[in-house]
């Protein structure tokens, strides 16, 4: 009996959780301007969405979105598989310096970090637009590439890159050739959460997109329901986005699975 | 060796440039006028202005509920997932951490269109509903985490020394999980207290959170009240951080979603 309560309890929950998602993917099949009404199963919206027949912007959010994404992605994870490598052979103080402000981004308020980045362009006299929101985005991707790149360092055996060295590779090329393949798991990781944070960021977008009329997905969502109502064609929108997202979760969770087991075979 | 620590030096400038001095910023904008004049006025300001206070107060006020409401419903869930068969499946216990993923207006409309659906109206008591279907999930995490990382002889150990069912909880299992605890409650109480969008899009722009009050300064131009308004919640962020002390990030753990 007791064991029967707590079933219940979880799939209570999760179908509280999951209720309003299914709304959406149920009536992203239907064409009624306001959600709630069903009139008949329709891929309508869906053939409106990929064939163009939604307006510009919304096109042009979804452009912003994926380049922004793509580009502050592959800055944050050079930049942090560099840094990673540098902050390994770091002692002391400085190390600690350094992963004391690589942890900020990641425990800073969205709307803060927003606000100071806001802040810092206003100060320097930056016109905000496409760069500062890309600069915005790799300044708090960049940390987690850092952070699931750090332990794959550790599992490494020092002694090779010396080898290579030795050998006669130049720093770049046993970087390249010794480093780079021993730590891979963690660069794709890192390059994959970049990304999933960046299409997924709204705060530090909405105050770093300045005033030209930039939009991101999240911000054109914000700004269509303040008006009143979302576009119909956001539903099977958000539908595809929450398939995506489920997609590259299940990537995440297989890397990171198969990182825990070389872990577990190496000590 | 020590020469590869120089690889640090881009980003560790990259940081100061984007992570320190905006920060450093903040506290500069606070502290002065349009002029840039050293000043406290806008801390003044922040003191003398009613409505501010209330939406200030008011915040904290939903960010407690919310929090309180997310641990009441999580810790027993978080409990029955380490302590039954969904936990050898990892199914059930990824279907909770999912929501965690998925952006949060998304989440949100899809709220608001739920209670559209059920034809409810759209007032403090979706804000609230709302705030918890967004943040459960960082409250079970955690705690899900380190129960199921708990040794489980400890309990038992209570057991054969006739402890009773409810003694074995509130003496054992509770005191051993507060690490994660503490973790979800920050986890739950720090996007509640700096949230804005939600509480606009949850109920119509009917409720005011201070997340808000702070953007639409920031908007029309006020940055350094703004700025002051910031300071404020980073303080009220920093006092809530040290009081929880969050001795086990569930992010940095690396070990992956579940």
């Amino acid at each position: 009996m007791k064991k029967f309560f707590a079933k219940a309890y979880i799939w209570l929950l999760l179908t509280l959780l999951y209720a309003p998602i299914l709304i959406i993917l149920i009536f992203s099949f239907t064409e009624a301007k306001v959600l709630g009404n069903w009139t008949g199963f329709t891929f309508n919206l869906y053939t409106s969405l990929f064939s163009g027949g939604v307006s510009n912007s919304l096109i042009k959010a979804i452009e912003n979105t994926l380049t922004i994404g793509i580009i502050a992605s592959i800055f944050s994870t050079i930049l942090g598989t560099v840094a990673a490598v540098g902050i390994y052979n770091m002692r002391g103080f400085r190390k600690k310096t350094i992963l004391l402000l690589n942890d900020i981004p990641m425990l800073n308020p969205d709307i803060i970090t927003g606000i100071s980045l806001f802040i810092l362009f206003i100060a320097v006299g930056i016109t905000q637009g496409y760069v500062t929101v890309l600069l915005a985005h790799i300044s708090f991707c960049t940390p987690y590439v850092v952070l699931s790149i750090m332990p794959k360092l550790k599992q490494m055996n020092p002694n090779t890159y010396e080898a290579a060295l030795d050998l006669g590779a130049t720093p770049f090329q046993a970087f390249r050739k010794v480093i780079v393949p021993q730590i891979r798991p963690g660069i794709v990781l890192g390059f994959i959460l970049s990304f999933t944070l960046s299409i997924d960021d709204f705060a530090v977008t909405l105050f770093t997109k300045g005033n030209q009329g930039l939009d991101t997905l999240s911000t054109f969502i914000y700004a269509d329901a303040r008006k009143g109502g979302l576009t119909p064609e956001l539903r099977p929108l958000m539908s595809v986005i929450f398939i995506v997202v489920l997609a590259l979760l299940v990537v995440i969770n297989l890397i990171s699975k198969r990182n825990e087991k070389t872990i577990g075979h190496n000590s | 060796m020590n020469k590869r620590s120089s690889w640090a030096l881009p980003y560790f400038i990259f940081l100061l440039i984007f992570v320190a001095l905006p920060l450093v910023l903040i506290a500069i904008y606070a502290f002065t006028d349009a002029d840039g004049g050293f000043t406290f006025a806008n801390f003044v300001r922040f003191a003398q202005e009613e409505e501010t206070i209330n939406t200030f107060v008011y915040s904290i006020e939903i960010a407690l509920i919310t929090t309180a409401l997310c641990l009441l419903l999580g810790y027993p869930a978080a409990w029955i997932l380490s302590n039954s068969e969904f936990n050898r499946s990892k199914v059930v216990v990824m279907l909770f951490i999912l929501p965690m993923w998925i952006n949060m207006l998304i989440r949100t409309l899809a709220t608001v269109a739920l209670f559209d659906f059920l034809r409810l109206p759209q007032a403090q008591g979706a804000l609230i509903f709302g705030m918890v279907y967004n943040f459960l999930p960082f409250m079970i995490y955690p705690i899900y985490n380190t129960l199921n990382k708990m040794d489980k002889s400890y309990s038992e150990a209570a057991q054969d020394l006739g402890a009773n069912p409810v003694q074995v909880f509130t003496k054992v299992t509770v005191p051993l999980s507060m690490p994660g605890i503490s973790s979800g409650v920050m986890m739950v109480f720090m996007p509640t207290i700096s949230t804005f969008a939600v509480a606009e899009l949850l109920t119509m722009n009917k409720v005011k959170l201070f997340g808000t009050t702070i953007q639409e300064n920031i908007n029309n131009g006020m940055w350094n009240y703004g700025a002051a308004l910031a300071l404020i919640m980073l303080i009220i962020i920093a006092i809530t951080s040290l009081y929880t002390d969050e001795k086990e990030n569930a992010e940095s753990s690396g070990g992956g979603l579940i």
